[in-house]
């Protein structure tokens, strides 16, 4: 399990800031959810903690270490990406991507141990898709494909899992799948989850932790109940809805308000 | 039996038999040309040559030089030629992520021919380690030309790898246009035409073991050094940032894998000029036979390259002997329809 620290960090790219003065503080085990309107900078956040890019200001810390001083290998040991989706130019099978997933702990020359070959079939089983595995990647439907990038993250035995709207394609079982899959690790293993969501019921049901940032900036930072509520949903989104409590579980549930002239009888 | 084997131990098996098939390839080639050597007497020499055996001396001391001392320098330069140039295209392929990527996609070629064609208007007649001066300048043009290429391309410390192939065809376009002029120029220049198009179209222009010695060593370095970025290359398939995910230091292997296959690719058109679709082809062909992962692709391909330039290079001296096909037209003209027969009839095509 591993903790991140993220202080008074800035980030711009060549045009205007994208992230204004961020402070975090996740700790191991935890699984958090970040959430805000599109180019809000969740992505960029994501990539910040990931360590593929650089803050201007400020510092990340894994566990401590700043990630600027640690290698991409030694990074790529503890913290494993889930984008929203690869494109992969050439024919490798399932199980050939998902052993992708090893490439941080082989040597050069070397051959995959029984060890590497070990968590590569386990990790398709996890996310039960054992029966893909000689399947051609790009065959797959987008749903057994985004399986099958869980399937290489974990693979890499990760102890923070960063995940960029990895549900953002998907239909509502496959969503729900997947969530269902990262919840379950983050409580049984202790996984440290940090996730990029669209989709504020969803990002409400499996989260304990939400971080909504708007232009730039964390506008609130709680469980879902102090995060979403309708206020600030309008004032951040500039969209109408009424949040009332999940009839199960009680979290916020948003409703979509359309303007009145639009309500369809 | 091949499939009760498991997969990785059949690929060592292909592995093994596409070497051996290479050394036979070498001798059988050697048999042939103004006079043919029968293979035996030939196998004979080659074994008494490796010391093990002393056959009795059934042939005349004249085909022993032919062989030695002219066909298996060629013949050996021909398969260096092919192994670079296809291990390049793998290197250049999975770097880029394009399948229509080529050892020349990033400007070696025009660079290499610029840099030739300049050499041979220079009176001067240097000699730079058994080399002439059109192969130091062609080596020279064609890594200058990817040095140039890849700080043209470079932005804020990083350099796209869209950015490096639109820099690759714009500065190419701009030394082809310097080396059209030159050729219009022929006269002025004192430039002899029939030596620009045979370097244009390939020709192996290996005459003696000294040659080899230099290129050899870095053509395997070479492809050792490839072998050794086999992981490096399957994790570029996610694309930069996957490769970063699985630990890839993407910028400084950028540099090392283009370097590598930059080296490759100077290296056999120093020797044979501008031999096209070899790097194109038999990285294709073994992807689609063997499968995409780089631990087999790269030396399968650097076997297979090898083999088809030595029987291109057979057939381009052979054919229509005493005249000499360039070599680069009996790759083009074999290679096309294998392509096209392997794209339809593969059991692993591709993901467009």
């Amino acid at each position: 399990m591993v903790s991140l620290q993220v202080r008074q960090v800035y980030f711009s790219y060549f045009d205007g800031l994208v992230l204004h003065n961020i402070n975090l503080s996740i700790k191991a085990g935890e699984m958090v959810g970040l959430i805000g309107p599109n180019g809000s900078g969740k992505t960029t956040l994501i990539k910040l903690a990931s360590g593929i890019l650089k803050p201007n200001q400020g510092e990340i810390r894994l566990d401590g270490s700043r990630l600027t001083q640690l290698s991409r290998k030694s990074i790529a040991c503890s913290v494993a990406v889930v984008p929203q989706h690869f494109h992969i130019p050439f024919a490798f099978t399932a199980s050939e991507v998902v052993a992708l997933g090893r490439i941080p702990f082989l040597k050069p020359f070397a051959e995959e141990s029984e060890v590497d070959k070990q968590f590569v079939s386990s990790a398709l089983e996890l996310v039960g898709i054992s029966e893909l595995k000689e399947r051609r990647f790009d065959e797959l439907s987008g749903g057994e494909r985004q399986k099958v990038i869980l399937a290489m993250a974990l693979a890499q035995q990760p102890k923070l899992l960063l995940l960029d709207e990895p549900i953002v394609h998907l239909d509502i079982a496959h969503q729900v799948e997947i969530l269902e899959l990262v919840r379950s690790l983050n409580v049984e293993w202790g996984l440290t989850v940090i996730a990029a969501m669209h989709d504020l019921n969803l990002a409400a049901l499996y989260f304990d932790r939400l971080v909504l940032l708007k232009e730039g900036r964390v506008s609130a930072d709680g469980v879902p109940a102090q995060v979403l509520t309708e206020a600030r949903i309008r004032e951040v989104f500039s969209a109408s809805v009424r949040v009332e409590p999940h009839p199960i579980t009680g979290v916020p549930h948003i409703v979509i308000m359309p303007r009145a002239s639009n309500i369809k009888q | 039996m091949l499939v009760k084997l498991r997969h990785s131990n059949r690929l060592v098996l292909i592995l093994l038999l596409l070497g051996g098939g290479l050394v036979a390839l070498l001798l059988l080639a050697s048999a042939f040309g103004a006079v043919t050597i029968p293979l035996p007497d030939i196998l004979k020499m080659a074994l008494n040559k490796v010391a093990v055996f002393d056959f009795p001396f059934t042939w005349r001391a004249v085909d022993e030089t032919i062989i030695f001392q002219i066909r298996l320098p060629r013949v050996v330069g021909g398969a260096l030629v092919g192994a670079a140039l296809a291990t390049a295209g793998v290197l250049f392929q999975g770097l880029l992520r394009n399948p229509m990527a080529d050892p020349y996609i990033i400007g070696t070629s025009a660079g290499a021919a610029l840099g030739a064609t300049i050499a041979m208007t220079l009176p001067i007649n240097l000699a730079f380690l058994g080399f002439g001066l059109v192969p130091v300048a062609a080596f020279i043009g064609a890594l200058a030309t990817v040095i140039l290429v890849y700080n043209l391309a470079r932005v804020g410390g990083k350099t796209p790898i869209i950015s490096m192939l639109l820099a690759g065809f714009v500065v190419s376009a701009l030394l082809a246009a310097v080396m059209a002029f030159m050729i219009s120029m022929s006269n002025r220049f004192d430039l002899n035409l029939h030596s620009v198009y045979s370097f244009l179209m390939g020709h192996i222009s290996i005459t003696s073991w000294g040659q080899i010695a230099i290129i050899a060593p870095l053509v395997i370095g070479g492809i050792i050094g490839a072998r050794f970025f086999a992981f490096h290359l399957n994790a570029f398939s996610l694309g930069e940032e996957g490769a970063a995910y699985v630990g890839i230091e993407v910028e400084r292997d950028k540099i090392l894998i283009l370097a590598l296959g930059s080296l490759l690719t100077a290296a056999a058109v120093s020797i044979s000029g501008l031999v096209g679709f070899v790097g194109l082809v038999v990285p294709h062909a073994v992807r689609l036979s063997l499968g995409p992962d780089h631990r087999f692709l790269l030396p399968a391909s650097a076997l297979a390259g090898a083999a088809f330039l030595v029987i291109a290079d057979l057939l381009a001296r052979t054919l229509l002997a005493p005249v000499e096909i360039p070599v680069g037209v009996i790759t083009a003209i074999v290679g096309a329809p294998v392509f096209i027969y392997l794209l339809r009839h593969a059991r692993r095509e591709y993901a467009f």
